[in-house]
């Protein structure tokens, strides 16, 4: 027992640099994978829910579109991550003779398309479950589409989704590991690394056990505090009471 | 004011949900100035006539007239046209995003193009005249039925519309609650404003309007004045719808 504490503790004193390395990599694909995904569900879910146009040219366009974007979220929730890092990377290189793109763009893009899938799902629930009433009351005082969708849906529809694209954060902080397998040096692939210079296997992937979950557990608390910052606060304050400093006019810019 | 000007002509308006006919053959008129409660028996299409009034819904047939332009085709901009014809609804609709202020004074700058300054004020003199102004900054979830209607008729008021349009404004509110949102009407109906009212409020119809409009099964049963449809109605079935829900 002794034996093994003093293996992880020396793990992490020796390999600090290089594990410290793979929690940055981890990170960085997990978030910008998240928020670029997270922007093609919101275009995809805009896409999808508008209302067809009059004009039989973009009529035809956008249920083209829709199809394809229908096409897209099947396809890339249906087949696990790692083969679509596989498939994307040597189907780059196959197409170009050879050439690879740099490892972490490669893996950014990977992430971002396959969670792109999955927020294309959420975003358009998220727009479904928005009360129709919000649309007519929009609709009634004369704002477009874009203008409702921009002023008033949006708004609600970030609120709403929040805890589901929270999850997708989380979920790719563990998923991106399977990007080890076209190269990309994140965490797994780092803890790889260490395991066959040292050969101490267990203790290896028990220390890289360890820091997913600080990372994960992190994460979801921060979150957490977003979440509730964003429900905002539950009394109001009364115009023209003299006992609170705030009770006056506050309009915030673009209301 | 010309109180003779025609706002709306309806001729021959007809709406169909797949087959099934919810409006038949509707004509009818509005002149500036009037207040014409629609009423009726649920379902009797009293509600899509509305909403087809504004274009919420397409009609099927038949056409409408806004100062002798047909809605449909004859208008330069929707957006304007929804400016001008306010509505205010049975489920209020206010943005849940938005505070009260938020809520008057974003339309008039996207849609109305009106500066900030100019959008604060309309919006502030709106919601006095309805008694909002002491919860500018509360959002709709903290309101009570009755004050979200009432910052719904600011909202639309702010637009400086010709018209508004109410789709059974007090059904959705608890009755100690009718009260205040009919005499913010009441009040607006005495200052001129056309109003277009589909209500189950029979005392509003008959103390306030200048017309009541008798729907039955998708037509105008009958279209007189209070006086008439309450006291002597022309018709056996006004007659009967009254008897029902006045109970006597």
């Amino acid at each position: 027992m002794i034996q093994f504490f003093s293996d992880v503790w020396d793990i992490i004193t020796k390999y600090y640099p290089q594990l410290l390395q793979g929690v940055g990599k981890t990170l960085l694909l997990a978030l910008t994978g998240t928020v670029i995904g997270l922007i093609i569900g919101i275009l995809t879910g805009i896409l999808r829910t508008a209302p067809l146009s009059k004009n039989l040219f973009l009529r035809i366009l956008h249920k083209a579109a829709n199809g394809i974007i229908a096409a897209y979220v099947e396809i890339f929730r249906g087949t696990p991550m790692m083969v679509q890092a596989m498939v994307i990377f040597w189907g780059y290189a196959f197409a170009t003779g050879g050439n690879t793109l740099p490892l972490t763009l490669s893996g950014i893009i990977i992430v971002s398309i396959n969670t792109g899938a999955y927020m294309a799902e959420i975003v358009r629930g998220g727009i479904i479950s928005i009360d129709k009433g919000q649309f007519e009351g929009a609709a009634a005082v004369g704002m477009t589409h874009g203008q409702t969708m921009l002023h008033v849906i949006i708004p609600q529809l970030m609120r709403n989704i929040l805890p589901s694209v929270s999850n997708e954060f989380v979920i790719n902080i563990k998923d991106t590991s399977v990007l080890n397998v076209i190269g990309v040096a994140e965490l797994y692939y780092m803890s790889d690394i260490i395991k066959r210079q040292n050969f101490k296997t267990f203790q290896t992937y028990f220390v890289v056990c360890v820091i997913y979950f600080i990372m994960t557990f992190t994460v979801t608390r921060i979150l957490r505090l977003i979440e509730k910052k964003l429900e905002g606060k539950e009394n109001y304050t009364i115009f023209g009471s003299q006992s609170d400093p705030d009770a006056e006019i506050h309009v915030e810019k673009g209301a | 004011m010309n109180t003779n000007e025609t706002v709306f002509e309806i001729k021959h308006l007809q709406k169909q949900f797949g087959d099934h006919e919810v409006l038949r053959d509707i004509n009818m008129t509005v002149r500036r100035g009037e207040v014409v409660s629609i009423i009726g028996a649920s379902g009797s299409g009293k509600s899509t006539l509305l909403r087809c009034v504004n274009l919420l819904e397409t009609p099927s047939d038949g056409e409408i007239l806004y100062k002798g332009q047909n809605i449909q085709t004859g208008i330069p901009s929707l957006s304007r046209y929804r400016a001008e014809v306010g509505m205010v609804f049975q489920q209020f609709n206010l943005f849940n995003n938005m505070t009260v202020l938020q809520n008057c004074v974003s339309p008039q700058k996207l849609v109305l193009g009106r500066g900030n300054n100019e959008a604060l004020e309309t919006a502030r003199h709106f919601l006095k005249k309805v008694g909002m102004e002491q919860f500018i900054n509360a959002k709709p979830r903290q309101l009570s039925g009755g004050q979200k209607q009432r910052v719904a008729i600011a909202r639309a008021l702010s637009m400086s519309p010709e018209v508004i349009l109410f789709d059974e404004p007090t059904s959705a509110l608890d009755p100690e609650m009718v009260g205040e949102v009919l005499s913010v009407m009441r009040s607006l109906a005495n200052e001129g404003l056309t109003m277009l009212v589909v209500t189950h409020e029979m005392s509003f119809a008959r103390d306030v309007s200048n017309r009541v409009v008798f729907m039955d099964q998708g037509v105008i049963e009958e279209d007189n004045s209070p006086e008439v449809i309450f006291n002597n109605p022309e018709k056996q079935r006004t007659r009967e719808f009254l008897s029902r829900v006045l109970g006597n």
